[in-house]
């Protein structure tokens, strides 16, 4: 084992940042190696230093930034000592870093083939007709056409496309270390799947090593080799990925994993969470980080940071108490609270239907108009059904480009239909939000994806929520009752009543979501829409905000349409589940019914995509060809066909596929008879497990 | 890209015949008689309705327009009111010139400048060169061109005696052209070269932020790779747009710079113009003025898109 030579190797790094003119340390006292072929994941919630570690490990730090002790070995051959004109030899040809989001790392104003030769020629110290070598490059990261694509500029490319070009810009010199900044984060599930795919062959058949950075559990889960855990700029743990997700021994990883919410679970469990938020650089503790958050945390923790221990071949750990845990005798993580009991139960009376609902976004410029070409329109939403049943989650997913979100601001009123009837509490609700009456308004909230932009900033959160409350009472309300109503509010959210003084800057982002709920529920809505609450937070904030809206629908008795992208979390969260691909609805059921057999082709691949955090669990791969159609082309017949695992021929190429009925309410818009998909999809499934 | 060029040239001919509009039905607002105006205080009440009748003053005013457009295409610009009556075209051509040269002469001074000092400035934001940039460009802004223009003659035409102070001149001589042209230039430079650096100087910071010039480095590009091939051709484009419109500023905005040196350019005969009210000459040369600004705001769309294909391939 020790004879083999790694790729990366760093001892006891440590990363410093200057901030206001003193210096603070980021990233403290790294040790880990990455072996050839040998994919390492680096997770950790924002803040931990992983990025930075990352980085580190290039030798490559902000202005402000310094490497104060330690050593970087590629090869053997210590990066730390080397200036930065002598990494520029280094960087691009022997470490490549594929980045986070690849629109803004690519220059928009050369061509995609350009960006790619100009490494190599850099390189290889040629001025060589590099365009062969680039166009074979890009087949090999699964381009189709890649004469056509290396002509084209990094704008012309949908995101997926965008990513494969990073990745081809980085193999190009044949780099023996790959640097993968949460190279998916920005991508669909199902175009996840695909480049996850492809990192895992190019990096063997580059006979390269990989160090992956992400907050996604679930991706180091399906990709890594080995993994490490970073909190507050420290190594908590690390170990091979079946080793850490099945024994997690340090409370940090042992709550982070508890904290993801699993499909399977029943509606009334409560999720684990951690209290607490991580500390900012300027105010780390002086022991153990993480002891202030820790369930089992001792006053040696407090007062004496622990250190890096290796447990046993592979697995080192940073904590006083891992010899007590990995013999059973105290367990890492926070007791569960109880069950989380809703005096009513889901009713199956509709509190909000929406039928035939269309909206098209005319594209057509003056110069369109006076030159009478084609009309352009984007379709996106084109003849959408909805219900929703009272004091239930209706879940709608999607790629993005389905429609989802456009159909979601079309029942709040920030969109206004074309066409279609909707209706809440079985009062006829206008498309148009000015013709909506007061009392509808009060009856339908919305919560934003990202907290940081839904408050005003020069707002106090006790103004905020005041302001709704007085602009949604029905009756001219004093001073006094708003100010009661606003402490209850934040009460039902679990902050304390001094958060009303404090402005949104003063806020971590889950505190910031939780105001945003807050003002949802300031009227006592019978319907809240929630576009992806909770993909701009960390996992342990998650689970948070996820226990949190179930508390409330529980309390208040509130329906909750959720809209994301994170299947995860809506199977956690959603009763029913409609699923939305290019406008239309192609499956609604129970939660259990849309994630089994039989299932939408969609559906399954959607499903298929998951990034499971469990390394041994092997499921059927289902791979979707390209990506989803531009909603100003949408394909004729099944809008699916052109992508669908399970094509019959011509029919769905011309005919609209009819809705078929699984029973229990649970509806498939297919050509493929219930009895035929529940055969191919259960038969499949027992042949690959 | 040939859609995008034919499209820019049709609503350049539109934003034309607006502005032609504009500009006839502005000049007609002008008080007093043409007719008494050219013929004075003491004309006959008969010759004075046969020259408006000879002038087509009578012709109701849409005519009036239309024949002054059409006149104005085909290049029959009639004759001034001024003394000698002279013919409108040669002596818009004339002054004209003299403004294009005093134009190219003062961009050729102040973009290259202007470029490499914003370039130095935003490559280093709060370092000594931005420092020095930012308060010489800040206080030169804030000075009227005839402080500027008076200071220089000051300096190098009566203190040194090294350059002369009026630039009007006949002479074809390269050498004596360049010199007597210098101290305009130079006074039109210093007003444009703060808003060049500046915007500049924005551009850079703003680029060198972006993602793709990390991932340039991380390439192991060489630094002036970088700057020079992926940084520098993004930051320019709003500087371009600065650029045109103080091409249209040189040639129709710089009364003072030319009253200052004595210099016959289109800003002084617009002046001219007003003042004898001589509203075909006013007419001509406004639209001279319009003409140019709206093919400078042209090519700097044209370039703005050559080096952008995100508008470019739109």
């Amino acid at each position: 084992m020790s004879d083999i030579q790694p790729v990366i190797a760093a001892h006891n790094l440590s990363v410093d940042y200057r901030l206001n003119k003193v210096w603070l340390n980021a990233v403290r006292d790294i040790t880990l190696h990455i072996n050839p072929l040998q994919i390492h994941g680096l997770v950790g919630e924002s803040g931990s230093g992983k990025s930075t570690l990352a980085l580190a490990l290039m030798n490559y730090l902000a202005a402000n930034g310094r490497i104060s002790s330690g050593e970087v070995l590629l090869e053997g051959d210590d990066l730390t000592q080397k200036s930065v004109n002598e990494m520029r030899q280094i960087w691009g040809s022997k470490i490549s870093l594929v980045p986070q989001d690849a629109l803004s790392s690519l220059n928009p104003s050369y061509t995609i083939g350009n960006q790619i030769a100009e490494v190599f020629q850099h390189h290889a110290k040629t001025r060589i007709n590099t365009r062969q070598l680039v166009i074979d490059m890009l087949r090999r990261v699964g381009i189709a056409d890649p004469e056509v694509v290396a002509q084209r500029y990094p704008h012309q490319l949908s995101g997926g496309m965008q990513q494969r070009v990073t990745i081809a810009m980085a193999l190009i010199t044949q780099p023996r270390l790959l640097v993968l900044d949460e190279p998916t984060t920005a991508l669909d599930v199902t175009t996840q799947a695909v480049i996850l795919d492809l990192f895992r062959d190019l990096i063997r058949d580059h006979n390269a090593a990989g160090l992956y950075v992400s907050h996604d559990l679930g991706v180091v889960a399906q990709l890594c080799d080995d993994v490490t855990v970073m909190y507050a700029g420290e190594i908590m743990e690390s170990a091979s990925v079946e080793t850490l997700f099945k024994r997690p021994t340090h409370p940090y990883t042992a709550g982070l994993l508890a904290s993801l919410p699993k499909p399977t679970q029943d509606t009334e469990t409560r999720l684990p969470t951690m209290p607490g938020v991580q500390p900012s650089l300027a105010d780390r503790p002086a022991g153990c980080v993480f002891a202030p958050r820790c369930p089992i945390a001792l006053q040696l923790c407090a007062d004496q940071k622990p250190a890096l221990e290796i447990m046993r071949d592979g697995h080192t750990i940073r904590c006083h108490r891992w010899r007590e845990i990995d013999a059973g005798e105290i367990s890492p993580l926070h007791d569960i609270d109880e069950k989380i009991t809703s005096e009513r139960p889901p009713d199956i009376d509709y509190i909000m239907t929406a039928e035939g609902m269309h909206k098209y976004f005319d594209e057509n410029t003056l110069w369109d108009r006076i030159t009478r070409r084609k009309d352009r329109y984007v379709h996106a939403v084109d003849d959408a059904d909805l219900r929703i049943r009272a004091r239930s989650t209706l879940g709608l997913v999607g790629e993005s480009g389905s429609g989802k979100t456009t159909l979601a601001r079309i029942i709040v009123g920030l969109e206004t239909a074309d066409s279609g009837k909707m209706h809440l509490l079985e009062k006829s609700l206008a498309n148009h939000l000015s013709a909506r009456s007061r009392d509808l308004l009060r009856e339908l909230q919305m919560v934003f994806q990202n907290p940081n932009d839904t408050l005003n900033p020069y707002h106090t959160v006790g103004q905020a929520l005041a302001r709704t409350i007085r602009r949604l009472s029905d009756k001219p309300i004093s001073k006094q009752q708003v100010q009661e109503r606003v402490i209850d509010l934040l009460k039902s959210v679990r902050l304390s009543a001094d958060y009303a003084d404090r402005y949104p800057e003063e806020l971590s982002g889950g505190e910031k979501q939780r105001v945003a709920i807050a003002r949802a529920f300031a009227a006592n809505p019978a319907l809240v829409v929630a576009d992806e609450p909770t993909s701009a937070l960390d996992v342990s904030v998650q689970a948070v905000i996820l226990n949190l809206l179930k508390d409330l629908r529980a309390q208040e008795g509130a329906s909750y349409l959720l809209i994301s992208h994170d299947l995860a979390a809506v199977a956690y969260l959603a009763d029913w589940i409609a699923v939305m691909y290019l406008g239309q609805i192609v499956e609604v059921g129970d939660t259990e019914d849309v994630y089994d057999a039989p299932s939408h082709p969609y559906t399954e691949a959607l499903v298929s995509a998951i990034p499971e955090p469990d390394p041994t669990l092997k499921r059927k791969q289902i791979r979707l060809d390209g990506d989803i159609p531009s909603a100003r082309n949408i394909p004729p017949g099944c809008r699916f066909h052109t992508r669908c695992p399970r094509y019959l021929g011509d029919i769905c190429k011309t005919k609209a596929p009819p809705w078929r009925d699984a029973g229990d309410g649970h509806l498939i818009r297919c050509h493929i008879e219930i009895d035929e998909l529940i055969r191919l999809q259960s038969a499949e499934e027992a042949g690959t497990v | 890209m040939a859609r995008f060029i034919l499209r820019r040239l049709l609503l350049l001919l539109v934003t034309l015949f607006v502005t032609s509009m504009i500009v006839f039905a502005l000049t007609q607002l002008l008080p007093g008689d043409v007719a008494r105006l050219i013929l004075g205080r003491e004309a006959g009440e008969q010759a004075l309705i046969n020259l408006r009748a000879e002038l087509g003053l009578n012709d109701p005013i849409p005519v009036q327009y239309i024949k002054w457009l059409s006149g104005f295409i085909v290049g029959d610009w009639g004759v001034a009111f001024g003394p000698g009556r002279p013919e409108i075209l040669p002596l818009v051509a004339e002054r004209l010139g003299n403004s294009l040269r005093l134009a190219f002469f003062a961009l050729a001074l102040s973009i290259p400048l202007g470029i490499l000092l914003g370039l130095a400035a935003g490559l280093k934001p709060g370092g000594i060169i931005d420092g020095i940039v930012s308060i010489f460009s800040l206080s030169v802004v804030g000075l009227p061109e005839f402080v500027t223009g008076l200071v220089l003659i000051n300096i190098f035409a009566i203190q040194l005696d090294i350059l002369p102070a009026s630039a009007s001149t006949t002479e074809a001589n390269l050498i004596e052209w360049i010199r007597r042209l210098l101290l305009p230039a130079i006074t039109a430079t210093l007003v444009l070269l703060g808003y060049i650096a500046r915007m500049t100087r924005a551009g850079v910071i703003d680029e060198m932020r972006k993602p793709y010039v990390r991932m340039a480095t991380l390439k192991g590009l060489p630094r002036r790779t970088i700057i020079f091939k992926h940084v520098l051709r993004n930051a320019l484009l709003p500087t371009i747009t600065i650029i045109a419109i103080s091409f249209g500023w040189l040639i129709g905005g710089i009364v003072i710079i030319e009253s200052v040196f004595s210099y016959n350019g289109i800003g002084r005969l617009i002046i001219d113009a007003v003042g004898r009210k001589d509203i075909p000459l006013l007419q001509a040369v406004v639209m001279v003025v319009v003409v140019f600004y709206a093919l400078a705001s042209l090519v700097a769309d044209l370039l703005y898109a050559a080096l952008n294909p995100r508008i470019r391939l739109e």
